[in-house]
């Protein structure tokens, strides 16, 4: 076999990396060996250009129990013996390619990685962005990756409790389809991805293996695509019902003694469970790659050991176990295969049969080189950041007939049709479903509750990567915050272009530093996170969309609540804003601006300690039982906040406070740190106490009832108005032809 | 009395019946793998929802031939009451247990929503703690529950008072806009002929928690609960 540039490319290696593999191996590396290298050494596995900078993410807590890059996901301890296991994952580039199946697989990946460490799953979220549904492709993408999460989620009786969706000529061509599961787990149960010292089996368990997904993690994962259809063989294909039997069948195994360790095949399939198994050991492996059970004839050991063929499991089982193992298995319908063992002496070693085909020191493959590529402020940033604001082009639209225009855009209107498309109560733990700022679930047998929450907003993020990193840490927390949950620990799947071009590094590198601040003013930290990057189309970068996903937890989850306003005569607060103040500023990135102008310019802006203040005290007031409601001024600023809470509890608003300064800023403008809450009036003084004390500025503006949505002079509108609005947006843009 | 929660590879209501059973309501209860061939012990059987088998082929249609089904089957001619919820449902229907079939819903996508039923018949074992026209709400999460029959069939069980439950709208109306699945009349829920094997698409285990949305779901088990106690209601074997 000769080495050409063709094949380098084709699994990503760069001519520099292949003179750096020849020097470590001391010969030159037969084609097998290559893909090793290719897959593990691919951005997906090896984090090549963004390691460095994930270093600097705070990764400890007193809570941290798993941390980042340790394992298949990161774990928290929420106390009483409990934990909580959890990540978020990218499945874009083959959801780009087959919407359905990406998706699915998406949900399958993440699932694994979750029941891997011995958890039970018991809830899973998605972050979508699509581009816009005035686009027909982009409709069949949206529609195929609701469809796949639903049919493959459905099946696993896990329950999708939360994620948002929106829309973005930025994701044309190149949907961002991120997952996020999450699982509970005795905290002294927690299994490891290691092959536990040697002598150990390598057990295969769950679908044979197929040509599917061959150079998934180096092609598909780790480099920009062209032309879709030639990749479509590269997407693996979903079997939920298998998926849900391995749940089921782990985690009895894991219960008993019998296994050291547990590893799910994702991204390069068998090459990087095994070989990751064997560096958490300390140790090496031999496997047998004509033992591994086959789908068709004619498979190399190249092909199997790259394959990425869906719902297979590696278990190290200790030595003398396989009766007991088998017996498990047995009861499920599922077939073990020994394929090989755990050894001391740091190598890698594929055989086929008798013959040695590959031989790589562990630490090399895991080792891959670390970039620090150039970084360079994108060209156009500053002229997008100082755009004048005072020059918006006049509309002709009337405030109310603004305000129902934003309700009934795809981005905010409401994503009931596609939520309940999900399982969201199944396990009987949703005390909040999907819709609300975070999701909520009881922890049975205990008082504690878990709130749940993904938030990014690439348009921030393309305007000023810095404090667009920081607002959507910032949001997440707040997310959970605001339904009564403190911010323990954080997941994130950074979703960039083309690293190696200089305008990406930078968005990158500062969305991270952004990040960085805000998780350190907050206090909370990254337990785990998934890198996607290449998310580009002819060219064309996404906008930077970091996803954070936010853990928060309850003391008491009967102590939870809602957006929705619930009872005429409560008082409506406004907590971390002294005033109604409209200053033009804040509607830099606006889904406003977006809705109204098609225009993404300015520079949003966040005041973390301010932030900090104000989700400490959203959770005090709400585990005090003082609130009614309470929802985050997010996209479409103060009026749609407010308008949501009207809509989803029926109930209409008087305003009975003055706006100073621009009433489009005043309303539509994205404040950070702000939350609108209810109460009823007699609770109001112990409200105001409390923010005194913690220094956190409030306004009351206004009182519920009435069916009207009130605030003179600018709106009068029938509650069931702006309902219609905000209920038909999304399925009208869906129907529309 | 004793509960028997039938498990077949692909469940996943197991847990929540027997959290309902067992943490709300106290009763005693158990799993019952699907290859288990004496049901001697159990007073009730109820058969969850899920994916048995995926529902590859079509919902029940694999499950219908587990060890267990012959079991099942003399248990129901026995006299004893026999619970399917969701999937169960379409796997006694897969069974011959139950009349007619659910098939895809007729908007063709999966639905997870609350709904309201309707109880039209209290006179049996499932709802004879319910008051005649009580209206429950509890959710449903299926993308098969689109109840069909041919007309003669519909014709005997609505002349049976085998229609225990409708879909209705909140304030009771049984109409179109209140079918979440396009089912044959509102159609949710329905006995065999002699009453003691019920199917019915709603969850009344996701709603016996007022933390959870809801408790009418109750109402289901605790008159099955009540039946078996009393021995009201409860039929003979054939």
């Amino acid at each position: 076999m000769s080495i050409t540039k063709q094949l380098l490319e084709s699994l990503a290696i760069s001519s520099d990396e292949y003179q750096a593999i020849l020097e470590l191996l001391g010969r030159v590396p037969n084609e097998l060996e290559l893909g090793l290298f290719g897959s593990l050494w691919s951005e997906h596995c090896g984090y090549k250009h963004s390691k460095p900078l994930l270093k600097l993410l705070p990764k400890d807590s007193s809570r941290t129990l798993v941390s980042s890059g340790e394992e298949n996901a990161g774990a928290v301890d929420i106390g009483d013996g409990l934990a909580i296991v959890f990540k978020i994952e990218s499945h874009n580039h083959p959801s780009a390619i087959e919407p359905y199946q990406g998706a699915a697989t998406g949900i399958g990946g993440i699932v694994r990685d979750i029941f891997a460490m011995g958890a039970r799953p018991i809830a899973l979220l998605n972050s979508l962005r699509f581009g816009p549904l005035t686009n027909s492709h982009n409709k069949y993408i949206f529609n195929g990756v609701v469809a796949g999460i639903s049919g493959y989620g459905n099946c696993l009786g896990i329950p999708n409790v939360g994620g948002e969706i929106s829309f973005s000529e930025s994701y044309t061509g190149n949907p961002l389809v991120n997952a996020m599961c999450v699982g509970l787990v005795e905290s002294d149960k927690i299994v490891k991805s290691t092959t536990g010292g040697s002598g150990n089996l390598l057990v295969l368990v769950g679908a044979e293996t197929g040509r599917d997904g061959i150079h998934g993690a180096s092609g598909l994962a780790s480099k920009s695509f062209e032309d879709d259809r030639e990749l479509r063989p590269t997407v693996q294909v979903g079997n939920p019902f298998l998926e849900k039997i391995l749940i089921e069948a782990c985690l009895e195994i894991v219960a008993t003694d019998h296994v050291a360790g547990l590893q799910d095949l994702g991204a390069a399939g068998l090459t990087s469970a095994s070989v990751e198994a064997a560096a958490n050991g300390n140790g090496g492996i031999v496997i047998d790659v004509s033992k591994v059970p086959r789908r068709e004839n004619g498979m190399s050991a190249y092909d199997v050991m790259l394959s990425e063929s869906q719902e297979r499991m590696l278990v190290i089982v200790k030595k003398d176990r396989m009766d007991q193992v088998n017996e498990i298995f047995g009861k499920w319908g599922l077939s073990t295969t020994v394929i090989g063992t755990s050894t001391s002496d740091g190598y890698a070693q594929l055989f086929e049969g008798d013959s040695l085909q590959a031989k790589i020191p562990v630490e090399i493959l895991t080792d891959p080189p670390q970039y620090i590529p150039d970084s360079k402020v994108p060209k156009n940033l500053l002229s997008v950041q100082s755009y004048d604001l005072t020059k918006l082009p006049v509309n002709n639209l009337n405030p109310e007939e603004l305000l129902l225009k934003v309700l009934k855009s795809p981005n905010i209107s409401s994503k009931e049709s596609v939520f309940q498309q999900y399982d969201h109560q199944v396990q009987t733990n949703t005390i909040t479903g999907p819709g609300s700022d975070a999701a909520v679930l009881r922890i049975k047998g205990t008082s504690k509750g878990i709130a749940l929450s993904t938030d990014g907003n690439g348009r921030y993020c393309s305007l000023d990567p810095l404090t667009g990193g920081m607002i959507a840490v910032a949001e997440a927390c707040r997310n959970v915050s605001v339904v009564g949950g403190t911010p323990i620990a954080l997941t994130d799947c950074l979703n960039f272009g083309n690293p190696e071009k200089p305008e990406i590094y930078y968005q990158m590198q500062n969305c991270i530093k952004g990040m960085v601040l805000a998780a350190n003013t907050l206090g909370v930290p990254f337990v785990s996170g998934n890198v996607s990057l290449y998310n580009e189309t002819r060219g064309e970068s996404i906008y930077p969309t970091p996803i954070i996903g936010a853990l928060g937890l309850l003391e008491n989850f009967n102590h939870s609540v809602t957006g929705s306003f619930k009872n005429p005569g409560d008082i409506v607060v406004l907590i971390g804003r002294n005033q109604i103040i409209g200053e033009l500023s804040s509607l830099g990135g606006s889904e406003y601006l977006e809705a109204i102008h098609g225009l993404n310019v300015g520079k949003p802006s966040i005041d973390l300690d301010l932030e900090k203040k104000v989700q400490k005290v959203c959770v005090q007031l709400i585990q005090s039982n003082l609130l009614s409601s309470a929802h985050d001024c997010s996209d479409g600023g103060l009026a749609v906040t407010l308008a949501e809470s009207c809509i989803s509890g029926n109930v209409g608003f008087q305003s009975t406070t003055n706006i100073i300064g621009s009433w489009e800023a005043a309303l539509f403008g994205e404040y950070q740190s702000s939350v609108v809450v209810s109460l009823p009036s007699k609770k109001l003084e112990q409200l105001e106490n409390i923010c005194r004390q913690k220094n956190v500025p409030l306004t009351n503006i206004g009182i519920l009832g009435g069916y009207t949505f009130n605030i003179k002079p600018y709106f009068d509108i029938e509650i069931a108005d702006m309902k219609s609005a905000w209920d038909m947006g999304l399925i009208n843009a869906l129907s529309s032809k | 009395m004793k509960f028997g929660i039938i498990v077949f590879p692909g469940t996943w209501s197991d847990t929540d019946c027997h959290h309902a059973l067992v943490e709300i309501l106290e009763q005693d209860a158990e799993y019952v793998w699907h290859e288990t061939t004496d049901l001697s012990e159990y007073d009730c059987l109820i058969l969850p929802g899920g994916f048995s088998y995926g529902d590859y082929l079509r919902p029940g249609a694999i499950a219908r031939f587990s060890p267990i089904m012959r079991e099942i089957e003399i248990a129901a001619q026995n006299g004893k009451p026999v619970l399917g919820i969701c999937n169960g449902f379409q796997i006694l229907c897969e069974a011959k247990l139950l009349p007619g079939a659910l098939v895809r819903n007729s908007h063709l996508q999966f639905r997870c929503t609350w709904t309201h039923i309707k109880v039209e018949n209290i006179e049996s074992q499932f709802t004879n703690k319910a008051s005649i026209g009580q209206i429950l709400r509890i959710p449903i999460s299926h993308g098969e529950g689109n109840y069909v029959a041919d007309e003669i069939t519909l014709g005997k069980i609505e002349q049976n008072g085998q229609i225990l439950l409708r879909y209705c709208t909140e304030n009771g109306d049984v109409n179109e806009k209140a079918n979440p699945n396009g089912s044959y009349k509102n159609i949710a829920g329905v006995t065999n002929e002699s009453g003691n094997v019920l199917g019915m698409m709603p969850h009344p285990e996701r709603c016996c928690e007022s933390v959870l949305g809801g408790t009418d779901g109750r109402v289901i088990f605790e008159s099955v609960i009540s039946s078996l106690k009393t021995g009201q209601y409860t039929r003979d074997p054939i």
